[in-house]
């Protein structure tokens, strides 16, 4: 890597515990532009400190009982009070010590009382940015700021609403090639999902639709054949907890909008926790178009997104197919879906395959590969030539016996796409082929800092 | 021979004999003990003809003798102009393409046992957990020479994620 110009020189080689700066006094040398959380976040911690110990209270009452029971009437005041003292003190050190700082390359994150611990997070490899406002920190009128980078993810909570989105903008920017106070880029929304289709769409689920009925079957079949209405204590809490996980998923795709900003896609939904993500141009690595069989006939789809270093995966929790693939156009530029071929599994291949073989397909154009598959959940999934890792062609006993092949595309982020027990010579031209693409695919890529020419 | 799985134009080249003498070498290390174990305790304590029972492992052996052969002569490396292909499998046959831009970390791996026979194995990283390129059985200068050349060629091509 080269140093940018610019930079404080190491002192002395790479044992230096800091950089040497010149100028007045050296003080705290490089350590003004550092900057710390929001004054918030030692109660956060304070917090998870009382969390813990009622935990340990409520796991065991009576082993807590006998350690206070000697904590009887006026002591136990200061007791808590002492508890509170320690927990708070142990929050503020450890949010003195957490500091962090950004430059042209790098976010860098000081973190740890006795270990010490610097993170140098490399802006260019960004992958995608969540500003998060969980539901009590919205009240208190701060955000979590997630960077999702190639080889894992760092956050930053809490920070006030400002400085995350301030800090987002400038990361964005710094990311883009564009000068890092150019501000927050401008967004054009271009979908946001009515709760009502959220909600009907959940519904429509086959887990939630599984679920009821599943436990419907243990509350009521099973006492009338029985007698013993003992079943319906045990369907209860399963009924519940469809309840519970599809109120949570409604209220965590509430107001799903998705928005186009030269900074890339943004998305936001929640409706008691908010959340904000923008994925950078060229960071998505697939797309993944999933429709469940309830949804056939309103012509729902949903829409998942790969991302090297993970995180959110949904970009629509439903559409109809039109508005999912004007999404898909925006992302993938270029890319017609409905207009590449679509290749059905050669008919021999009902004795490896007999079922799946007539939902599962292969296309590809200049642009793009895709696989389609799934009789229950009908499945498409689209990988832009440019994100191709490598190409794997396999071939089981069974398989030669029939003269068929199957051909794996591996990609950085989830599972490969794979186009199943393809007729061997056409496997073999898919590989050259795919090898052949994905070359000239990454050639013709945009740059990494999406608003330079390199 | 399956037309994909035929030499490029630059021919397969295959990890070296050292690999398979390895193999065969640990095959027999096992196989002889339990072959023994078995027929020894048989035929001194039940009756002698009945230690032929050993024969039966004998014979599993035999056949993972020639398995291993079998599989060592189905491994071949080719380097192309852009990627890097590694074919290997006697039942189940894999062929891996891996553009040289694409590659993100080469190892050269030798465990005490490789050392000995002098080879090691040469592992190719991309940033898909998936992808399974591994050369094994290389002596170790092909192997400093490949991994050279692989990283050379993987900084001149390479691309972001």
């Amino acid at each position: 890597m080269r140093e940018p110009a610019g930079r404080t020189a190491p002192g002395n080689g790479p044992w230096s515990a800091r950089p040497v700066v010149s100028g007045p006094a050296g003080a705290e040398p490089a350590g003004r532009d550092f900057r710390r959380l929001h004054p918030i976040t030692p109660w956060r911690r304070t917090w998870a400190v009382l969390a813990a110990v009622a935990a340990v209270v409520l796991r065991d009452p009576r082993q807590a009982g006998e350690w206070s029971g000697h904590l009887t009437g006026w002591r136990t005041v200061p007791a808590v009070a002492g508890l509170l003292v320690v927990a708070f003190g142990y929050g503020f050190v450890s949010w003195w010590f957490t500091r962090y700082r950004i430059d042209e390359v790098e976010l860098r994150v000081d973190t740890g009382v006795l270990f010490r611990r610097t993170k140098h997070l490399r802006i260019d490899r960004l992958q995608a940015v969540d500003v998060n406002r969980p539901l009590a920190a919205r009240l208190l009128g701060v955000a979590s700021l997630t960077l999702d980078l190639a080889g894992g993810k760092d956050k930053l909570a809490y920070l006030t609403e400002r400085d995350a989105r301030a800090l987002r903008a400038e990361l964005l920017a710094r990311a883009a090639g564009v000068a890092p106070d150019s501000g927050e880029a401008p967004q054009r929304e271009l979908v946001r999902v009515p709760p009502g289709a959220l909600a009907a769409s959940l519904l429509l689920r086959p887990a939630t639709w599984g679920s009821v009925l599943g436990s419907l079957l243990v509350a009521v079949g099973l006492p009338l054949l029985t007698g013993d209405w003992f079943w319906l204590v045990l369907a209860l809490p399963a009924l519940a907890g469809t309840v519970h996980s599809t109120l949570r998923r409604f209220a965590g795709e509430f107001g799903w909008t998705v928005a186009e900003s030269p900074d890339g896609l943004r998305l936001d939904h929640g409706l008691l926790d908010r959340a904000h993500e923008t994925v950078p141009p060229g960071r998505v690595q697939a797309l993944t178009f999933q429709q469940p069989l309830p949804w056939r006939r309103a012509g729902w789809v949903r829409v998942r997104l790969a991302v090297a270093g993970g995180g959110n995966d949904v970009l629509l929790p439903v559409a109809p197919w039109g508005v999912a693939l004007g999404i898909a156009g925006r992302i993938l530029p270029g890319v017609d879906l409905t207009a590449v071929p679509v290749l059905p599994v050669p008919g021999r291949a009902r004795w490896r395959a007999p079922l799946w073989r007539r939902f599962a397909s292969y296309g590809a154009d200049a642009e793009v590969f895709v696989t389609r598959y799934g009789l229950l959940v009908r499945t498409v999934r689209v990988v832009p030539h440019a994100k191709v890792q490598s190409v794997r062609r396999t071939q089981g006993p069974w398989q030669r016996r029939l003269g068929l092949a199957s051909v794996h595309v591996d990609i950085a982020a989830g599972d490969p796409l794979t186009a199943w027990h393809r007729d061997a010579e056409e496997a073999d031209v898919i590989v050259a082929e795919q090898a052949a693409r994905s070359r000239t695919g990454r050639r013709s890529a945009p740059p990494e800092r999406w608003m330079t020419d390199r | 021979m399956d037309p994909a799985f035929a030499p490029p134009a630059t021919g397969w080249t295959m990890p070296s004999r050292a690999l398979l003498r390895m193999r065969r070498v640990v095959l027999v290390a096992v196989a002889a003990p339990v072959t023994a174990a078995v027929a020894v305790p048989v035929g001194l304590l039940v009756s002698p003809a009945l230690a032929a029972v050993a024969l039966v492992p004998a014979a599993l052996a035999a056949w993972a003798w020639r398995a291993l052969g079998r599989n060592w002569r189905s491994w071949g490396y080719a380097e192309r102009e852009d990627d890097l292909l590694v074919r290997r499998g006697v039942l189940w046959r894999r062929l891996t393409v891996v553009p040289y831009g694409r590659m993100q970390l080469v190892e050269v791996v030798a465990g005490p046992l490789q050392r000995h026979w002098g080879i090691a194995t040469l592992e190719l990283h991309t940033a898909a957990a998936t992808t399974d390129a591994a050369i094994p059985g290389l002596l170790p200068p092909e192997a400093a020479r490949l991994r050279d050349r692989l990283t050379e060629l993987g900084e001149a091509r390479s691309a972001g994620l």
